[in-house]
Formats: C-alpha cells, sequence, structure tokens
C-alpha cells in the first residue's frame, strides 16, 4: 500500500498530439480516487502512465516513495482491472488467479492460501476450476478483481470496470468495489465517464477535460461547488442549467445584487427550481411546460422560458400531472445561484 | 445459422451453373485418381497393350522394397526439418513484426515476396547459391573447412532441398501467425506485463497457446506442403540423388511410373500418399475445432 504522486506529467504522441498537459495530483495512502470526464479526456491515457502502459513523456510519477517513469509495469508492483476484464482465455479460473503469484515466484502454500482466500471473498469458490468463457459478465468481473487482489498490490487500477455490465448489475459491483476496498484499504485510482458511479464511489474526485484538471475534491464538494462551466455541466443528471446572465436580466428585474461582476453564466441545479413558492428570498421566472420524464419517484420537468435559448430543467419530487404547454411559475432562490465568469468559465469570487 | 435458400425456377439452369466445377473436378481429378487406384492393381507391360491383375503385389512389393522405406525415411526427416525450420523462423518474424510499430507494413510485404516464387524457381535460386563451383554460400562455407557437393554429398542435398522448401513456405506461415498474434487482444498481454511476466513469458504463456489453432492449422498444411509441393524443388535441383539421398515419396511416385515406366509400383505409391492426405484432412477437420484452447 503505499500512496501515488504524479508531478507536472505530460504526454504527448508523436511530438505534436499532446493528450495531458502537465498535470499534478497526489493520492494519499488508501484513498480510493475516481477519474471522471467525457470521453478523449486523458484519464485512461493517465491510468495507464501510473501502470507503466503508457511511457511518460514529461514530469514524474511516483508510487510510494519511488520514481516508477522508468520501472517496468510488473516492477511498480500495481494490480489493473480492464474494461473487458482481460481475462487469460485459456487458463482457468485459478490459472488466472495465480498467474501473477507464479510470476513473482511465490511458494505454491501460499499461493494456494491467497487464492482460496480472494476467491472466498469474492465468491467465486465454486468457478475456479472454470475457463473465462464459461462465466456470465458479473463472473468475469468479479475473477478481474480477484486477479487484483490476490496479487495484494500496493495500488488498484481500474480502467471502467463496469462499462460491460448491464446496469443493475453495475449497481451491485459498484457497491461491492467500494466495499472491498474500504476492507482491503488498497489505494485505488478509478476511471470512469459515468459520473454516478464517479459520485459514489469516491473519497476524492477528479474531474479531467482535454487532458487537464477542472476540479479536485470530494465528490458532494464538487457537486455543491462546481469550479467551472464544464463541472457544473459535467456532474449531476441532467447537469445544472447554465443561462446566460444577459438573457436572465432581461427575463428578472430583481436579480439579487451578490452576483459578482464579469459573471456571463448563471447555473442553477435542476432540483433548486421550485414550482411551489419558498420562504426564502428568491426570484420567478415565468415558463410554459414542454414536456415531463416521470422517473417513478421523482419527475424532470421541461420548461421553456421566453427570452432563453435552451429549455429548463427542473427536478420536482413526486409525479408531475401536466400537459405541454401549461403555464408554469420558477421560483429560485437567491442562495442556489452559481456565478461563472464570462472570461474563463471559471466560478466567480463572490 | 440459417443460409439463404435460391429457389430457381428453372430446373436445368442450377445444374448448368455448376456444370464446369463438377467437370473440371471429375476429369482432372477423380478420373485419374480411379485410373490410379485401377492400375495400382494391374501389372502393365512395357508398351501399355496389355494390363494384367495382380491384386496387392505392388503394395506388399512396396513395403518390402529397401528403396521405398528409405524413401519413407527421407520423407519424413525431410518433412519434419522443413516443418520446424519454417514455423519456427515464421514465428520468430511474426512476433519480430507484431512488436514493430511503424514499419511492419513494409516488413511484411518483404517477407511475403518468397511465397510468390514458383518451387521450381526456388529450387534453382538455391541450388546456385550452394552450386559447388559458383555458389556463394558453397564458396563461404570453404572457409570453414566444408567441401560443400550436394551433386555427390546427400546430407549437403538434403540441406540444400530442406533450406530451399523451408524458405519458401516461411511467407505463407508469417502471414498466418502475424494475422494470429493480431488477434490476440492488447490487454492480454498487458495484463500479463502486470502481473509480472516478461515479454519471453508472456509470449510463451499467453501469446503462443492462444495461437494453438494457428500452429496446428499451419502444421497440416506445411506437412502437406512438404509431402506434395516439394516435387518442383527435387526435379529442379537433385533429381532424387545422389544415390537416393532426396528421393522422397512424391519424387519417387514420378521418378518410377514416368522415368521407371514402373506404372503399378507408381500407382500404388500415389494411392498410399493420397490415403496419406485423406488421413491428414481428416485429421484436420476433426481436430482442428476442438484443439481451440478457449
Amino acid at each position: 500500500m503505499a500512496s501515488i504522486t504524479l508531478t507536472s506529467v505530460k504526454k504527448t504522441y508523436h511530438g505534436n498530439v499532446t493528450a495531458i498537459h502537465g498535470l499534478d495530483l497526489s493520492i494519499e495512502d488508501g484513498e480510493f480516487v475516481v477519474l471522471v470526464g467525457p470521453s478523449g479526456c486523458g484519464k485512461s491515457t493517465l491510468l495507464r502512465m501510473i501502470a507503466g502502459l503508457e511511457t511518460i513523456t514529461t514530469g514524474e510519477v511516483r508510487i510510494g516513495n519511488t520514481v516508477v517513469n522508468r520501472l517496468e509495469p510488473a516492477e511498480r508492483d500495481i494490480a489493473m482491472v480492464f474494461q473487458n476484464y482481460a481475462l487469460y482465455p485459456h487458463m482457468s479460473v485459478r490459472g488466472n488467479l495465480e498467474y501473477g503469484l507464479k510470476n513473482r515466484g511465490t511458494p505454491r502454500p501460499e499461493i494456494d492460501r491467497r487464492v482460496l482466500e480472494a476467491a472466498r471473498i469474492l465468491e467465486i469458490e465454486p468457478f475456479l476450476d472454470r475457463k473465462p468463457r464459461q462465466l456470465s459478465g458479473g463472473q468475469r468481473q468479479r475473477v478481474a478483481m480477484g486477479r487484483a487482489i490476490v496479487r495484494q498490490p500496493k495500488a488498484f487500477l481500474f480502467d471502467e470496470p463496469l462499462s460491460n455490465l448491464d446496469a443493475k448489475l453495475r449497481g451491485q459491483m459498484r457497491v461491492e468495489i467500494r466495499r472491498l476496498q474500504r476492507t482491503l484499504g488498497t489505494t485505488s485510482v478509478y476511471v470512469t465517464h459515468d459520473q454516478l458511479e464517479a459520485m459514489t464511489l469516491a473519497d476524492k474526485l477528479v474531474v479531467m477535460n482535454a487532458g487537464v484538471i477542472e476540479q479536485i475534491g470530494r465528490p458532494l464538494d464538487i457537486y455543491a461547488d462546481p469550479q467551472s462551466l464544464f463541472v457544473a455541466a459535467f456532474m449531476g443528471s441532467p447537469g445544472m442549467n447554465l443561462v446566460d446572465i444577459e438573457r436572465l436580466r432581461g427575463l428578472v428585474a430583481d436579480l439579487p445584487a451578490s452576483i459578482p461582476s464579469g459573471t456571463g453564466t448563471i447555473g442553477i441545479r435542476p432540483e433548486d427550481i421550485a414550482l411551489d413558492e419558498p420562504a426564502t428570498p428568491h426570484f420567478t421566472i415565468s415558463a410554459t411546460l414542454e414536456a415531463v420524464e416521470l422517473v417513478g419517484s421523482e419527475s424532470l420537468i421541461y420548461a421553456n422560458a421566453q427570452g432563453l435559448s435552451e429549455d429548463v430543467v427542473l427536478r420536482s419530487q413526486g409525479i408531475h400531472r401536466g400537459n405541454p404547454g401549461d403555464p408554469l411559475t420558477l421560483h429560485i432562490r437567491h442562495e442556489v445561484l452559481h456565478s461563472f465568469l464570462r472570461e474563463t468559465g471559471r466560478k466567480a469570487a463572490a | 445459422m440459417e443460409t439463404k435458400r435460391t429457389v430457381f425456377p428453372n430446373k436445368v439452369l442450377p445444374y448448368l451453373f455448376v456444370a464446369p466445377q463438377l467437370i473440371i473436378t471429375l476429369v482432372f481429378f477423380i478420373w485419374p485418381a480411379t485410373q490410379a487406384v485401377k492400375s495400382s492393381f494391374e501389372r502393365a507391360d512395357p508398351f501399355g497393350f496389355s494390363t494384367q491383375f495382380v491384386g496387392l503385389t505392388h503394395y506388399i512389393r512396396l513395403f518390402q522394397d529397401p528403396l521405398y522405406l528409405n524413401s519413407i525415411g527421407r520423407t519424413v526427416m525431410f518433412a519434419i526439418a522443413v516443418t520446424a525450420i519454417s514455423m519456427g523462423l515464421a514465428l520468430l518474424f511474426a512476433a519480430a513484426v507484431s512488436r514493430l510499430i511503424r514499419s511492419s507494413q513494409f516488413y511484411t510485404t518483404l517477407l511475403v515476396w518468397p511465397y510468390a516464387v514458383a518451387p521450381v524457381v526456388a529450387g534453382i535460386l538455391w541450388w546456385f547459391l550452394f552450386n559447388s563451383s559458383t555458389g556463394i554460400l558453397a564458396y563461404m562455407l570453404r572457409y570453414f573447412g566444408v567441401i560443400w557437393n550436394a551433386n555427390l554429398n546427400g546430407t549437403h542435398a538434403m540441406i540444400l532441398i530442406i533450406a530451399a522448401a523451408a524458405w519458401k513456405q516461411i511467407s505463407y506461415n508469417f502471414l498466418f501467425f502475424l494475422a494470429g498474434m493480431q488477434s490476440v487482444p492488447h490487454s492480454l498481454t498487458e495484463a500479463a506485463a502486470i502481473d509480472g511476466a516478461g515479454p519471453f513469458k508472456r509470449f510463451w504463456t499467453i501469446v503462443f497457446p492462444l495461437l494453438s489453432p494457428t500452429t496446428f492449422f499451419l502444421f497440416i498444411i506445411n506437412i502437406n506442403y512438404v509431402m506434395f509441393d516439394t516435387f518442383g524443388i527435387i526435379a529442379a535441383t537433385t533429381n532424387g540423388g545422389p544415390n537416393q539421398a532426396t528421393n522422397i515419396l512424391v519424387y519417387k511416385v514420378y521418378s518410377d511410373g514416368f522415368i521407371g515406366l514402373n506404372i503399378g509400383s507408381s500407382s500404388a505409391q500415389s494411392v498410399v500418399l493420397m490415403l496419406f492426405v485423406i488421413a491428414l484432412t481428416f485429421i484436420q477437420f476433426r481436430y482442428v475445432e476442438r484443439r481451440v484452447n478457449y
């Protein structure tokens, strides 16, 4: 077990395409860090650089106290779970679990002990003598996890390990991965494009976009206080409503004076828009209902306000009965507004 | 899988469509084969005017003939050497090329060229290289104290045809091995690298086992190649000599039948070869699927 420290890490392909632009990140011992971002943001590349599967163009990667830039993947003492599981198809489950231990010359009794222990933890004991092709997706996923934990490495690296599973299984495995990591206390870096996975798994969340880190923080802090337009739009489903301030001014006369100067865009979370009038200071927007999505426990209401370029989404508890064209009054409390600078898209200081 | 059926309104038309293929197969394959089986049971007079049924005489004599038994031994040695060398080198080249990123296309093209060379030409090429008076390889061997003469030394002659036959077959094996290696998912070797396996270990414990269907397929194909297609190489170089040293089965069929004019024995030999191919083909179809390792 160890910490992982990245210092000014940069990745350039063929000398001209830059995938990672000089990035700093420190991961504490035992921490579960999730890298989240859209496809092509460099999160997988970053993970593969930690694993040693991609070279590091410039900068430094440390695992524990060792600089690992020049070390082979095997010498870094990390384990990785791949998106397609990468189980060795010609070996039994037991063979898959043993492979890494055998390569390291672990004594036979120790191998057997660790394999059985991992199999017990992951409940794959009945399948030890089967080949991967005889297993279901969820079982393969467990074997891939097992292959990582038998090694008792310094860190686990997960490369979108749940994206090949169906939604229900994904939810289960998410909980299990979290529990397993808590139990073992192994430093983990987890890459995903699914912000729900990111929110639920992470101790520390790293939101990436186009090869740079947009924001680092605890999941709820990032959700509550996004530092840039990108994070505001990316985190949350549906994402934050982003409204141009000039258009909003044209619609609302009594915008709060607390909006910082230089603000170009106002963000409002869907759940922060109320249909009923709140007691605290607020302003209102008149809109018409465009569509309602009933999710069961809540309703997503798409409303169109004259003068705004995009529909506003709001989340309302329970089932909202309404028809397109119905008039709505949207109540927005002053304290829920997020202001972003026109120039940079970063959060405006209050 | 459901196959698409086409129904022809005309009853005769479909038969006309398959007729060319059927006629060619019948005239050039089935008919000569049955003739060979027939004449293997017969003795013909030197002028071919009369034949006499002799039963299994040719077959019995064949397996008592020291020359034929010698030929079997030579063929086995030749087949093992050519298959091992051509598959081994092809595997090595494929492993090397699959590690390249930029110039792999270029190397692949170069490595495939020998396949376009006809066996006779390949034979002549190596015959020139190993020619005892003008060949550059024979000349170089002299520095190592080897007086090279494939016309007199049976071992030298065997090495010559092994080199020519293996050289030509490397291209084919290389292509299949390369395709096989490229179909092994990259993430498997990456996972093995993280699991602490070095490049050699990764190759022998992950890539090679996953190539086993390809290897088995190539093994059968190579044996078939050595047994039949190498005729041209021998006809162009050693003519089975010196002193029967390179007289492999397929060449012996030809030399006994068309040079020695012993049609009956030659036919019996070709029937034996035919049975061998049938057995190989059977094994291939029967086991090639099952040998798939995953």
